[in-house]
């Protein structure tokens, strides 16, 4: 081989490295975690959901019905194959009783496919996709800790109303993007808005600034960001830079404390952003967050403590049939009334979505905020209801009839 | 309003204006690596992990020490030069005289466990590094506001590729590098220490890519990621311009900057791809890329 061929061939070497641990014998509780480890969604959850998993089965005493409980954790790297087949791997081998499903969308809708296939309980956490229960609803999916509509609800309804009428949306170009994007219109219009336009930036772009050219050159008053994680901070950042903020009020469709944390209060400052959890809304939440932060050393996120509760709902719930059997267990659940740590007045809906009270913040200005990660000011509590609606979305085919 | 293709003209303009930043970036990267493959014939696929390396010098030299961005743009290059001559001399050189791709394989698993090693400290959400005092504000161009740091990017961008340019081409020192290239032995035998020219080149090239580190920390969010995402696409610009060509180098990252910035406005999807598209169409062409010479 020349050096000229070598090089172009094995170019297609990077992306092709994927780390796993697994094994369990049967006669378990085998908890499975897929998420994005170490990529742009890391530090929603990441390790830190590991962590919250393991803190949740601590508090649960170590062990359910007297098995032992063991938890499986995978990279997806973003990749759709790569979170269905480890799921389905975990489902056939390794005796996997339920699997949480960490950031992206697209990654979330692969996998719903197993787990209707396998019959496995499937915890949807990260994602945001409201698809997931909507057209790509199953039996065994939970949508845990919020979604697309939720996000629409809070933060374009918030921003409407005080004026921001007419939008241009810079969306990630994958599931997620564009249903954030359809569920935030949807809000814009029925309140009188108007959508000027909308960009569809590849997953990971560093530079919005083109983009954001666009954006100012349709001369709509909001910048609906509708991308998450690292994209989110750099077209605030780009925003910030062109001055486009001068001139256009940017809206934080989803984001989250370690986003704004790495943003810092300067550059996030007056955001409007909406979220299931934040770490100091209660004494009950700063308690969790003191505990979390001392092992992981952020304070935790939304999805973190998601993570936590839906692992504790679970294992109380086999405990309360006595059984790992998937259906009882999803009947349970279906039951039970949330009220913890993360949610309150929360439900599941009979599509799978976990109803439950949703927060409108606005990030604080670097005077406003007193102590470390001092972040957030609420805006507005919203009930389950009104972020979501009272009734289970009518395009999931298990709702027709 | 006049239009190009349904296109208004000042949003031409301004895309390209974007593009010409971008395409500096390229430029500087582009021209690191082509150093490096043209003197010693490494692929180097830490490139981008030495560029992390740099923003993160910048930021953690302002955090702990307080040292400022002009500092910065001196040391940061300087400390992550150092740890490239390091690398040379312990790990690389070992390599010279096995076949190229073992070269790449050690640069890459190097660049994973830099990845990685960042990862563990900082968090995949990266830190913020603000734009210095006297380059903050923007100049309004009519079609568009070209913020100062931008435009001092490109021209720092500029003046870096024409002085590397010029040592390689026109000095003494670049004569040498160049024959070394060619017959090391020979060379060696006129009395000139080619191991150490070597290392020096190797140091230099990844000063380059911190350099453009540094001075992409503060209109990126620096994370340890920020690499990875752009050395693919250098590779692309390096392999399009001519593998080894330093002219080829510098104008294909600028050329496709243009390119790239233009298919955000006509079809934004493809941004991320138009690069690779362009690449395949060259190596059908003109295997040895635009500059190269046929092997």
């Amino acid at each position: 081989m020349t050096r000229k061929s070598t090089f172009v061939a094995l170019g297609a070497l990077l992306g092709l490295y994927a780390s796993s641990q697994a094994s369990a014998a049967a006669d378990q509780v085998v908890i499975g975690d897929i998420d994005d480890m170490s990529s742009v969604y890391a530090d929603v959850i990441g390790q830190g959901g590991v962590e919250a998993i393991n803190m949740a089965i601590t508090e649960f005493g170590g062990s359910v019905l007297g098995k032992k409980i063991t938890v499986l954790s995978v990279d997806h790297q973003n990749k759709p194959d790569i979170g269905a087949s480890k799921f389905r791997e975990w489902a056939d081998q390794n005796g996997l009783t339920m699997v949480l499903a960490g950031s992206n969308t697209g990654v979330s809708i692969a996998m719903s496919k197993v787990a209707s296939a396998k019959k496995v309980p499937f915890i949807a956490i990260g994602a945001g996709g409201a698809s997931l229960t909507g057209v790509d609803c199953t039996p065994y999916t939970i949508h845990y800790a919020y979604d697309t509509t939720a996000l629409g609800n809070g933060t374009a309804s918030a921003i409407v109303k005080q004026g921001g009428k007419t939008w241009f949306f810079v969306t990630a170009d994958y599931a997620f993007g564009t249903q954030l994007q359809e569920a935030a219109t949807r809000v814009v219009l029925a309140n009188g808005g108007r959508v000027l336009g909308s960009v569809r930036a590849p997953l990971g772009t560093t530079d919005y600034s083109s983009f954001l050219l666009q954006a100012q050159a349709s001369g709509a008053q909001v910048l609906g960001l509708a991308n998450a994680g690292t994209d989110f901070s750099n077209s605030l950042k780009a925003a910030n830079e062109f001055g486009i903020t001068k001139t256009m009020k940017p809206a934080a469709l989803l984001a989250f404390l370690t986003d704004i944390h790495a943003l810092t209060l300067q550059t996030a400052q007056g955001l409007f952003l909406t979220t299931g959890w934040y770490w100091d809304l209660n004494e009950q939440t700063r308690a969790f967050a003191k505990r979390f932060y001392a092992k992981v050393n952020r304070q935790p996120t939304m999805n973190q403590t998601a993570y936590f509760s839906a692992t504790l709902q679970y294992l109380n719930a086999v405990k309360a049939v006595g059984s790992t059997d998937s259906d009882k267990v999803m009947a349970q659940l279906k039951k039970t009334k949330i009220n913890d740590v993360f949610a309150s007045d929360g439900y599941i809906r009979a599509d799978g979505l976990m109803v439950h009270t949703m927060y409108v913040m606005q990030v604080k200005t670097p005077a406003e905020s007193k102590y470390p990660w001092d972040y957030y000011k609420v805006i507005k509590v919203m009930s389950g209801e009104e972020a979501d609606g009272s009734q289970p979305d009518p395009t999931c085919p298990m709702i027709k009839k | 309003m006049s239009s190009v293709f349904g296109i208004p003209l000042p949003a031409i303009l301004g895309q390209l204006m974007l593009g010409l930043v971008n395409g500096s970036f390229y430029a500087l990267l582009s021209l690191g690596l082509a150093v490096i493959f043209g003197l010693l014939g490494v692929v180097n696929f830490a490139h981008g992990a030495f560029y992390m390396l740099g923003a993160f010098a910048a930021y953690i030299g302002l955090q702990v020490w307080g040292i400022n961005y002009w500092w910065a743009l001196l040391l940061a290059p300087l400390a992550v030069g150092i740890l490239g001559i390091l690398i040379e001399r312990l790990l690389l050189r070992h390599l010279y005289q096995v076949e190229p791709v073992y070269g790449l394989l050690l640069t890459f698993g190097l660049a994973l466990i830099a990845e990685g090693v960042m990862r563990s400290i900082f968090g995949a959400s990266g830190k913020s590094y603000p734009v210095p005092a006297l380059l903050q504000g923007g100049f309004n161009l009519g079609f568009m506001v070209l913020p100062i740091y931008r435009a001092w990017v490109v021209l720092a961008s500029a003046v870096v590729c024409a002085l590397t340019w010029f040592v390689i081409e026109r000095t003494r020192l670049g004569s040498r590098l160049r024959a070394a290239t060619e017959n090391a032995r020979l060379v060696q035998a006129f009395g000139i220490n080619v191991p150490l020219m070597v290392m020096c080149t190797y140091g230099a090239g990844v000063a380059l890519a911190a350099l453009a580190g540094v001075l992409a920390a503060p209109v990126v969010q620096v994370s340890p990621l920020m690499g990875s995402s752009l050395v693919i696409v250098v590779f692309a610009v390096v392999v399009i311009g001519g593998m080894g060509s330093i002219v080829g180098a510098i104008l294909s990252g600028l050329v496709l900057g243009l390119i790239e910035g233009l298919t955000k406005v006509v079809y934004p999807e493809a941004s991320n791809i138009v690069v690779f598209i362009i690449m395949a169409l060259v190596l059908i062409w003109r295997p040895a890329g635009l500059f190269g010479k046929e092997a």
